[in-house]
This record gives C-alpha cells, sequence and structure tokens, in this order.
C-alpha cells in the first residue's frame, strides 16, 4: 500500500511507521483533529476476501478523503488509524471469515491525517453457501459509546506495547 | 394460473387504488388473470406468504431479504430512481434541535413499516436510544404520527420521507425534522415467486418499458413512479446483506 504523502495531510500531523495486518508497514501522518460523522449517512464498502476494497459509496469517499480511483483495488486497511488495537482487527476478521456478523467503534484514519468514529459492521457475502466477499456499513455512533471504545483501546494498546 | 399480487402493508390507503389501477392494466398487457390482495398488517402478509398466496409482491427492502433468502422469491425490478429514505421529526414546539438533544425514555411515534423503524432507531444511536430504553408506539398512518408529535405525546416520529414530504403545509408547520436519510441504497423490489418463474421475462418486460406501453406513463403517475429499472441477482443480494447490517440479532 502507498505511503500518505506529506503534501495531502493537514497542518501539524505527525509522522509514524504502523505495521500492518499483512506485516508490510506503511508512513503515515496523524492530525489530533476529528472529523464528524455526516448525519444520516452510512458509509459503505465492499472488499473480496483478502479486504481488498471493490465497492464504495459516495460517503465512503467524503469522509475519507480519497477519491473512489484511489481506494479500489486498495486494501481495507488504507483507513487503519494506530489507536485500533491488533486484536480488535483480529477479532474483526476472525468473526467475518467463519460466516458471522462483527460489530464495533472504530477509529478510521483520512488522507488528510485527520480522523473520524464510526459503528462499524462487517458482513460476509455468502452467495450459494460461499463467502465472495464482506460488505462493512458504517454509521454515525453514539459519542458515549466512543468514548467507553477510547478508554479500552487504550488499555489494549498498552498491553500490546508490553506483551 | 390466477397471478396473485400484493404490496407490503406501508403504503397509505390513499396510495392503494393505483395499486389496483396497475392491477387491472396488468391483466390487459399480460392476459393473464391477476388478483390484487390488501393485507392490512405485516403478520396478515407474512401468513399470506407461508400459505403460498402470493406470487407478485412490491416488497420492502426487510421483507425482501426474508423473501429471497427464505423463500427463493425472484427479484423482477426494482424504482428506476426513489430509495427509500426516513426523517425523524418532533414538535416545532419542543426545545430539542438535533437527535443528540433526545435522551432514553422517550416515546417515539411509528407505523409498522420495518425498513422505517430500523432505519429510524439506527439514527438515534448517537442520542443513546435504543429499542430497549424507549417505547415505539405504531400507528396506522403517517399523518397520526405526526399528531402523536403535536400532541406530545410522542417526543420523536419516524416517517418514510417520501410521506413526511407528503404531509399538508399545516401539518409540516407544526414539525420540525431532526434529521434525514441518505442511505440511497434501500427502496422496494418487485419479487416474484418461484411458482410463477414461468411469468418472468413477460413481467420483467413489461416493468422495464412500462413508460412506452398503453395507458403506461398514466399508470406510473398513479404509483408515484418514474418507472423501474431490471436489477441482477448480485444488486439484490447486495442490499440484503446491506440490510442485515443494520438489523440487530
Amino acid at each position: 500500500m502507498n505511503d500518505m504523502q506529506p503534501n495531502d495531510v493537514a497542518p501539524n500531523c505527525t509522522e509514524q511507521r504502523i505495521r500492518l495486518y499483512d506485516g508490510s508497514e506503511r508512513r503515515i501522518f496523524l492530525c489530533d483533529e476529528e472529523v464528524p460523522y455526516p448525519d444520516g449517512k452510512l458509509i459503505v464498502s465492499s472488499t473480496d476476501t483478502e479486504g481488498v476494497i471493490t465497492h464504495c459509496n459516495d460517503s465512503f469517499v467524503d469522509m475519507s478523503g480519497y477519491s473512489e480511483a484511489e481506494l479500489i483495488g486498495q486494501p481495507h486497511s488504507i483507513l487503519r488509524h494506530p489507536d485500533i488495537p491488533k486484536a480488535a482487527f483480529a477479532d474483526m476478521w476472525n468473526t467475518v471469515q467463519g460466516g458471522e456478523k462483527w460489530a464495533g467503534y472504530i477509529k478510521n484514519l483520512r488522507k488528510d491525517g485527520r480522523y473520524y468514529w464510526v459503528y462499524a459492521t462487517v458482513v460476509p457475502n455468502k452467495r450459494a453457501g460461499v463467502i465472495k466477499g464482506f460488505t462493512s456499513v458504517r454509521r454515525k455512533p453514539s459519542r458515549d459509546r466512543v468514548n467507553e471504545a477510547q478508554a479500552l483501546y487504550v488499555e489494549m494498546k498498552k498491553a500490546e506495547v508490553n506483551s | 394460473m390466477k397471478l396473485k399480487l400484493t404490496v407490503s402493508p406501508d403504503f397509505p390507503p390513499e396510495k392503494l387504488a393505483g395499486w389496483h389501477i396497475f392491477n387491472t392494466w396488468l391483466q390487459r398487457q399480460t392476459g393473464l388473470a391477476s388478483h390484487f390482495d390488501v393485507y392490512e398488517s405485516y403478520e396478515e402478509l407474512h401468513s399470506a406468504i407461508d400459505a403460498e398466496s402470493v406470487d407478485l409482491i412490491y416488497a420492502n427492502a426487510y421483507d425482501s431479504a426474508n423473501l429471497v433468502r427464505d423463500k427463493g422469491f425472484i427479484p423482477l425490478a426494482r424504482p428506476a430512481q426513489q430509495a427509500d429514505e426516513v426523517v425523524i421529526a418532533t414538535s416545532i414546539e419542543s426545545n430539542v434541535e438535533k437527535i443528540e438533544d433526545l435522551a432514553p425514555g422517550i416515546n417515539i411515534a411509528t407505523t409498522a413499516d420495518p425498513d422505517v423503524r430500523t432505519i429510524g432507531m439506527i439514527m438515534l444511536e448517537p442520542a443513546n436510544i435504543d429499542s430497549a430504553n424507549s417505547q415505539l408506539q405504531s400507528f396506522g398512518s403517517y399523518p397520526l404520527v405526526a399528531k402523536s408529535l403535536m400532541k406530545k405525546e410522542s417526543q420523536a416520529g419516524f416517517f418514510l420521507a417520501d410521506a413526511y414530504d407528503r404531509l399538508s403545509k399545516l401539518i409540516q408547520s407544526q414539525l420540525r425534522p431532526l434529521v434525514r436519510s441518505h442511505i440511497q441504497l434501500i427502496s422496494h423490489s418487485f419479487l416474484l415467486s418461484p411458482r410463477a418463474i414461468a411469468h418472468k421475462d413477460t413481467l420483467q418486460e413489461l416493468l422495464r418499458n412500462m413508460a412506452e406501453k398503453e395507458n403506461g406513463p398514466r399508470v406510473l403517475d398513479d404509483l408515484d413512479s418514474k418507472g423501474w429499472r431490471i436489477p441482477d441477482q448480485e444488486e439484490v443480494e447486495f442490499m440484503i446483506d446491506l440490510m442485515s447490517t443494520l438489523v440487530s440479532d
């Protein structure tokens, strides 16, 4: 996956390198500024069984900051924010690859280094009993639930670092 | 075979006349005998489906999911333009200006339409409101939902957006819309029972080209429709997957 570019990001971003689920590394830029989730909208995307984006809607494009052309064909981890512990993503992948629905609160990283919180639900696309891909639908989360998730993820990240 | 046509019971009585006219038009165009049945509740509709008394249905997304996945119904057509969106409104005299101003414990006025309920409840989540900490009261029509808000018996009301827009100016002036969904992917669909599969091509050709058929434009007007398009199976499967992310287990 391509590194984030300094020219694309908001002022006062800090640079980091993160290791992704497949073992690869990516340079990212982070800015401590939340973009509010738009009222009434759903962010929708589909991936193949490897997590590569095959479809996304206009709300996905608007909130991620990427163009549709930049998103299609990229791993969904293009939105991966380092504040979300690896265990949360592992739980999601294990659940949906096992054919079940997964839901949780996720902080996503935008192309400009800012972030947005969502309540995400991911389902396997089963066709004739075979998983052909996954559909993820994100909606506006409760701020209280986000605060709870954030506190939990801080603890999980501490445990991650110490392990 | 007599084709038994129905619609999800989320259409107000004044819209059912259009469906009776559609049924007559369908018979003339196809030469098939068909009968339009009206079910007043979802319980009645689901019993009729179980009793194999429905061959052709214009179903909301929630029912479409069950009919396609569990009953083997075949997607025939979807609206060319309209998607089913939802408005949440409150009384104009309320202090509530946005969804987050609402609090758990409220009364919610709605109809029996499961799509509207599902989308409405999702849009209340930012206020920490769910079905366990609020009271849903079901009304037979959207004007009655509005009346409940105006009488301050309910603090939030769910409306199909089309129905909200059709409320009289006087009623709308008594309400404050708090949020309108922009999902764009959820709509009603024409579905055909597996028993009637022999009529699939005829019906699809008729629906796709309805605007060019004799009296087609007038009947479309009666249905408030801009016409139909033929979805592929994957498009409908995708909508069903999407619905499954929205309903709680």
